[in-house]
């Protein structure tokens, strides 16, 4: 599917925890042709600064009203005059960007902490409910307003917590080797932070099953020019931006 | 075949390099040109100037390579390129279907190097050479060649030795004296020049307490440099006799047009790129309104307008 820029018209927001809001924005072009695990990147501000556009994964789609959600914490400039957008104003918007997660898995784990758990939102839209678990780990329970979210789209939702106040005490891996045990998944799809997916990868490689990955690095432009983004992969280089974000597990040697 | 456009009235012909606009892209910041394809007629543009290409290919930089600063960027890619074969090879025949002229910025270890590489590159579909002596993010050559005007001019001898083509010299704007390298290359045989590449520039991340680039320091691009490089242009106009290629955060034709009054004859978007892959093509119809306005027939009238004495 082509990349197209769109003047997108922001439709409404919703205040998920402290710091994170989902937004939801109407345009069809990109809602229509977006798939799970595409990412789009956001101008802000017609100013010169902030300078660079925003990418956030799509965290769901509505193709009859032609509008899709992107999930974001406030963290800077550029994520603050986002959360201060009003419905009726245009934002422009380049997408859908990048390749999304493989579909075809019968029945899939996906496992993710924080912000990584918007694009796995959307991943979850398009499997069957009965099908599909979900394994979220945060630092503590109000990180997990999340399940509130997957609770429409997943058949079970499995947590942890660092502190123990929800689910189970510790990391995700705290849960993930006893979940695999059971044998009932073909694939685990993982979004987070960096040291939580290269933890994950390694109890599901060890389990013997294929895992998808989805990757988040600084860049500038989002469809291969910048180099900003590039890593390194099994005997090539990688764009995180136009070659993933999504990969096997196994195709990426440096992240 | 390059087909006319924009009635001519933005048509530029700098020392046998014809153009059908002045407006074409900065080394770095366009990929290939083909990562545009989605966004814009590549046929609308001046030049396509593609990433920096060394002999050998290069896995550039590691850690983080790019962070926003005001108005601008850092980055320190270190010129990741496939090589001058898979260049060769993979991405020029796909560029020779495009009527538009094709740059290729280059970059070496020695002199020795960069007329290697210029006489590999001395084939069919290459328009024009442009010599990277100022790329700050690799620890040989690169900058070390574009500071010294003795190294510059041997670069260029180098090159020009080993080529057919146009041969354009891009300058850093990390020198005390830019006009003194502009001066070396135009007597070494350079056709035209290019500036300005990017300002060596630092950003430190004060909660890890520790530079946020990998390679600790990387080159300032963006609106931020702006005035640095329009006050370049207008000091080495005033010296030279060959045609400058003006760049240093160009985001809109009133920017462009500052860069031509300043003694440009071809301006480079750059960092703009990134943020509106379109801006190429629109800055050219921003020119041609800016000249309806003022009752400019040709883009050359300008050229040079600010300069003393004109």
């Amino acid at each position: 599917m082509p990349k197209t820029i769109v003047e997108a018209k922001v439709i409404g927001q919703q205040i998920l925890s402290k710091d994170v809001k989902l937004i939801e924005v109407f345009a069809p072009e990109i809602a229509r042709t977006a798939k799970p695990g595409q990412f789009v990147n956001v101008q802000v501000s017609k100013q010169a600064a902030p300078l660079l556009r925003r990418p956030f994964g799509v965290a769901g789609i509505d193709y009859k009203s032609g509008t899709f959600k992107m999930i974001y914490r406030i963290m800077g400039e550029g994520t603050q005059i986002l959360a201060e957008l009003c419905s009726g104003d245009v934002i422009s918007i380049i997408g859908p960007l990048g390749h999304g997660f493989d579909l075809t898995a019968k029945h899939p784990l996906l496992v993710g902490g924080g912000l990584g758990l918007a694009p796995l939102l959307y991943l979850a839209q398009s499997f069957l409910k009965k099908n599909i678990e979900v394994l979220m780990g945060g630092r503590t329970a109000s990180e997990l307003f999340w399940q509130d979210l997957f609770n429409e789209e997943t058949a079970a939702i499995h947590m942890t917590t660092d502190d123990g106040s929800l689910g189970t005490k510790g990391t995700v891996n705290a849960l993930l080797p006893q979940l695999l045990e059971t044998g009932k998944y073909d694939c685990v799809y993982v979004c987070g932070p960096v040291p939580m997916m290269k933890a994950v990868v390694k109890v599901v490689e060890k389990a013997g099953l294929p895992c998808q990955i989805s990757l988040e690095k600084y860049m500038a432009c989002g469809f291969g020019a910048c180099l900003s983004c590039a890593c390194g992969g099994v005997g090539k280089r990688l764009k995180v931006c136009t070659d993933g974000p999504v990969f096997w597990s196994t195709e990426v040697k440096e992240w | 075949m390059v087909k006319p456009l924009y009635d001519n009235r933005l048509a530029i012909n700098i020392g046998g390099l014809k153009m059908n606009t002045p407006v074409t892209t900065a080394s770095g910041t366009f990929g290939f040109g083909l990562e545009f394809q989605d966004f814009l007629d590549l046929e609308k543009v001046g030049a396509v100037t593609v990433k920096g290409t060394t002999l050998e290919p290069r896995s550039g930089n590691k850690g983080q390579r790019a962070v926003e600063t005001p108005a601008g960027m850092l980055n320190c890619v270190g010129l990741e390129n496939p090589g001058s074969d898979y260049f060769l090879q993979e991405t020029l025949p796909k560029l020779k279907k495009i009527a538009v002229p094709i740059i290729v910025n280059i970059a070496g270890n020695s002199p020795e190097e960069y007329g290697k590489l210029a006489k590999k590159l001395d084939v069919d579909g290459v328009d024009a050479i442009e010599i990277n002596i100022s790329c700050p993010n690799v620890k040989q050559g690169g900058l070390a060649f574009g500071t010294c005007p003795d190294s510059a001019v041997e670069v260029v001898k180098a090159v020009k030795a080993n080529t057919s083509k146009f041969v354009i010299t891009k300058l850093s704007p990390n020198v005390t004296d830019i006009v003194e390298i502009a001066l070396a290359v135009e007597n070494a045989g350079s056709d035209a020049v290019s500036l300005i590449n990017t300002v060596l520039g630092m950003k430190i991340d004060i909660a890890r307490q520790q530079p946020v680039l990998g390679n600790v320091m990387g080159g300032l691009s963006g609106p931020a440099i702006r005035p640095v490089a329009v006050r370049m242009v207008y000091q080495v106009a005033q010296a030279v006799h060959i045609p400058i290629i003006g760049m240093g955060g160009i985001m809109c034709a009133a920017d462009a047009i500052e860069f031509f009054l300043a003694g440009a004859s071809a301006i480079a978007v750059g960092t703009g790129n990134f943020s509106d892959p379109r801006l190429a093509e629109t800055i050219s119809k921003g020119i041609l309104e800016y000249m309806d306005a003022h009752g400019i027939k040709n883009i050359q009238e300008i050229i040079g307008k600010a300069l003393p004495n004109r």
